[in-house]
């Protein structure tokens, strides 16, 4: 009499009667439901009759739950390949450091477009995804060309959607990544940024602004986008957004975009606009850069601190991490926890919490001639490029008046612009919208604001700006 | 003589590779891939240290993340075979494999599938098709039958299908294959086979939804009520699946409304 297989079903495991693939497919009648329930109240399958198993393993090779064992007399089971590493552990430590600059030290005439990509460069970008579209396209192109020369990535993508897409998968494979568009194309990405902000993803997203809405005037300025960028993806969890104003800044806060990405884990917005960004200037490059490296130590807990506004070191793909990304509310190792009040309300207000608190870190603005001003102009980008030209002439005539250029827009800088205008007779925002910035000033400021708006896809012409200052007339 | 081991033991599967028991509904099909799955990755061996698993929202989604014991991306709905696209570009030196549902891919996402096929980047895309969006409670998806009944289709689908095989062959795929879950040593060596593609490799899992599409199908499946759904299913399956070779041998009566199984290289033209 020759030994019997042996079959078992781990019943914990099992969906019952309901299921019953196992006792269907059994050619020998080896299954029969339990007459007990388990603990979840489910009628497991057993293996009843053991003895008549001719181990043809079909139970064991359907079960969707990998419940049943089949051990066929005198065979051995096949092993599994091993697991558990070696796994490379590059720079774990992360923070910052200071590496040379790629272009050579000195003086270069370019577009804001092309400083911006060679500014992402030197940060260490070293994957670019994305969808041409003006004004924002002289950004991929630079980057086609030069990226795989510096052992990057450069890829077309079907659409915005997939660009960022494709950007945050690249940022969890450990590289340092963007894309650039304009509104329109962030119209699209929108979803993908706040599963960037869910899932704590480091990237660079460039917008240049264009005048909307919809496709609008393709080649004409505008800042219509400012609360797009802050208030676009549900959930309303807070992002990093800095507004350069020149061909200079257009390189400079492409690295400080990316350092700040890389340090707080979250997408950071550069919003330039179409002046800034086709502007040719003369910008100086410095011999060196600071750049913030992702801490990677991997840990137990790539989704969540000790701290309530703490930042997570972020292992990459292929190191052993075992990730669990998802944009589902999640706990500290990613588990999903989509109906747990205290996970959910613990992972947004740490989200937001992480970038608030480090508010000092990420404020950016420069003040012109405010010492004395009774009358603020609060601006930013390349508007207070005109705003600064009509302080000046102002300030010829006499008149007492000053700007609060804005560097960063997200998280709003309420403290610098309460600090320079509390108690001013005037704060004079103008803009090309209709009055977005103007109110994040106007909650902040602590004196009277005036908006002026502009959007007729024209620059705002600094003489206009006089004027106003003059005469009062808009 | 003792039979070989055909296979490793379910038990040790789990140990290597999950880290949890399976989340779906009794006698759901995507768990019947997820062991099949299993079985030709050890079998390859596909090494799980050395591979990202991405997934779209759906219940098919949900076979890699939280399941497996390896890197998972669960991404936004319909956006996995683009996210998988920027991980395998940026990281060429780890495996990269999609598996989603038909929804996921195939309504929503069907752009990104039919770049990443044109554009054969090389990453194996599972599509688990259980021929309606189950997660969301039985819809109406692009690979719905004609006439079949489901939330929103309450007469029956006005609208024909799309025939997944073709649409990634005709996009430019490379590799293409479509296997029912109801023949899982099969689907295993299918499984195999794509893994062990160079290039992009698509496969179309003919799966099974027995809590919304077996439910509300129920008059037009095979068997008898003593029978389980989900069984019924499978047979429904088996009896409408015919191997692409034995198809061409058979009288154009009997292979009318048959779906075809086995693989197809790009270089074949349309299946
Ligand atoms: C943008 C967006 N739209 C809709 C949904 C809701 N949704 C979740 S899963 C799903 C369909 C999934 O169907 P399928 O991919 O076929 O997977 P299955 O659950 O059938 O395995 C939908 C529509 C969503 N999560 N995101």
């Amino acid at each position: 009499m020759p030994k019997p297989h042996r079959v078992t079903i781990v019943e914990s495991l099992c969906k019952g009667q309901a299921c019953a693939l196992c006792a269907q497919v059994c050619p020998a009648s080896v299954f029969r439901p339990a007459d007990h329930p388990t603990p979840q109240g489910i009628m497991p399958m057993q293996a009843a009759y053991p003895e008549k198993c001719t181990a043809c393993h079909q139970c064991d090779q359907l079960c969707p739950d990998l419940a049943i064992d089949v051990i066929a007399e005198g065979a051995e089971p096949a092993p599994l390949p091993a697991r558990g590493g070696p796994f490379p552990r590059p720079n774990p430590m992360g923070g910052w450091v200071e590496r040379p600059a790629l272009l050579p030290a000195g003086s270069y005439f370019m577009s804001g477009n092309e400083a911006c990509a060679e500014g992402a460069l030197a940060a260490g970008c070293r994957f670019y995804a994305g969808y041409p579209i003006t004004p924002s396209s002289e950004i991929m192109v630079h980057m086609a060309h030069r990226l795989p020369a510096l052992g990057g990535t450069f890829t077309q993508m079907e659409d915005e959607l997939g660009s960022i897409a494709a950007v945050i998968g690249a940022s969890w494979g450990g590289v340092k990544a963007m894309t650039a568009t304009s509104g329109p194309g962030i119209s699209l990405m929108l979803e993908n940024i706040g599963y960037a902000i869910m899932t704590e993803t480091p990237c660079v997203i460039v917008d240049v602004q264009r005048a909307g809405p919809s496709t609008g005037q393709a080649s004409r300025p505008a800042q219509g986008d400012i609360m797009q960028a802050r208030w676009g993806a549900h959930g309303g969890v807070d992002l990093i957004a800095l507004a350069p104003w020149s061909v200079q800044e257009m390189y400079e806060l492409a690295i400080r975009a990316f350092n700040l990405s890389e340090r707080f884990r979250v997408p950071v917005f550069l919003l330039a606009d179409e002046i800034v960004s086709h502007l040719y200037e003369t910008i100086t490059i410095p011999p060196a850069v600071r750049t913030f490296e992702r801490v990677r130590l991997p840990q137990d807990m790539p989704f969540d601190t000790p701290e309530i506004d703490g930042v997570p070191p972020m292992p990459a793909f292929g190191e052993g991490a075992y990730l669990l990304v998802t944009g589902s509310t999640h706990d500290g190792r990613g588990y999903r926890r989509t109906t747990d009040a205290a996970v959910q309300d613990k992972l947004v207000r740490r989200l937001s919490a992480k970038i608030r608190h480090h508010q000092d870190e990420i404020d950016d603005w420069e003040a012109y001639m405010l010492e004395d001003a009774e009358r603020v102009l609060v601006a930013c980008g390349s508007t207070a490029r005109s705003a600064l030209w009509a302080v000046q002439a102002a300030r010829r005539q006499g008149q007492p008046i000053g700007l609060l250029r804005l560097r960063s827009l997200w998280p709003f800088p309420d403290t610098v612009v309460a600090a320079h205008c509390r108690g001013r007779g005037e704060i004079i925002v103008p803009e090309m919208n209709l009055g977005q910035l103007a109110g994040e000033v106007r909650r902040a400021a602590g004196a009277p604001v005036t908006s002026l708006t502009q959007v007729d896809g024209e620059p705002i012409d600094p003489r206009r700006i006089l004027a106003y200052l003059q005469e009062g007339r808009w | 003589m003792a039979p070989a081991s055909a296979s490793p033991l379910a038990s040790d599967l789990r140990a290597a590779y999950l880290r949890q028991s399976t989340a779906f509904c009794p006698g759901c099909g995507h768990g019947i891939f997820m062991n099949a799955f299993l079985r030709a990755a050890a079998a390859l061996p596909l090494d799980f240290d050395r591979t990202v698993f991405v997934s779209g929202i759906g219940c098919g989604a949900w076979v890699p993340s939280p399941h497996f014991l390896a890197d998972t991306l669960h991404v936004t709905h319909g956006r996995a075979v683009a996210f998988a696209a920027g991980v395998q570009r940026a990281r060429p030196d780890l495996n990269v494999v999609v598996i989603s549902g038909d929804g996921d891919l195939a309504n929503i996402g069907g752009n990104h599938l039919i770049h990443a096929a044109r554009r054969q980047i090389p990453i194996k895309v599972f599509c688990l098709n259980n021929w309606l969006f189950g997660m969301t409670g039985g819809q109406v998806s692009a690979t719905t039958p004609r006439t079949a009944r489901t939330a929103t289709t309450p007469a029956g689908n006005p609208d024909p299908p799309f025939d997944l095989v073709r649409l990634v062959l005709g996009a430019g795929a490379p590799f293409a294959a479509r296997w029912p879950v109801s023949q899982p040593r099969q689907l295993a060596r299918g499984i195999l086979h794509a893994l062990q593609e160079p290039g992009f490799a698509f496969v179309e899992v003919l799966s099974i939804c027995p809590t919304h599409f077996g439910r509300a199908n129920e008059a037009l499946l095979p068997g008898e009520a003593a029978q389980s759904i989900p069984w019924r299913m499978l047979e429904w399956l088996r009896r409408n699946c015919v191997g692409r070779e034995r198809a061409a041998g058979l009288p154009p009566e009997e292979r009318a409304g048959k779906i075809l199984t086995g693989e197809w290289r790009g270089e074949e033209g349309w299946p």
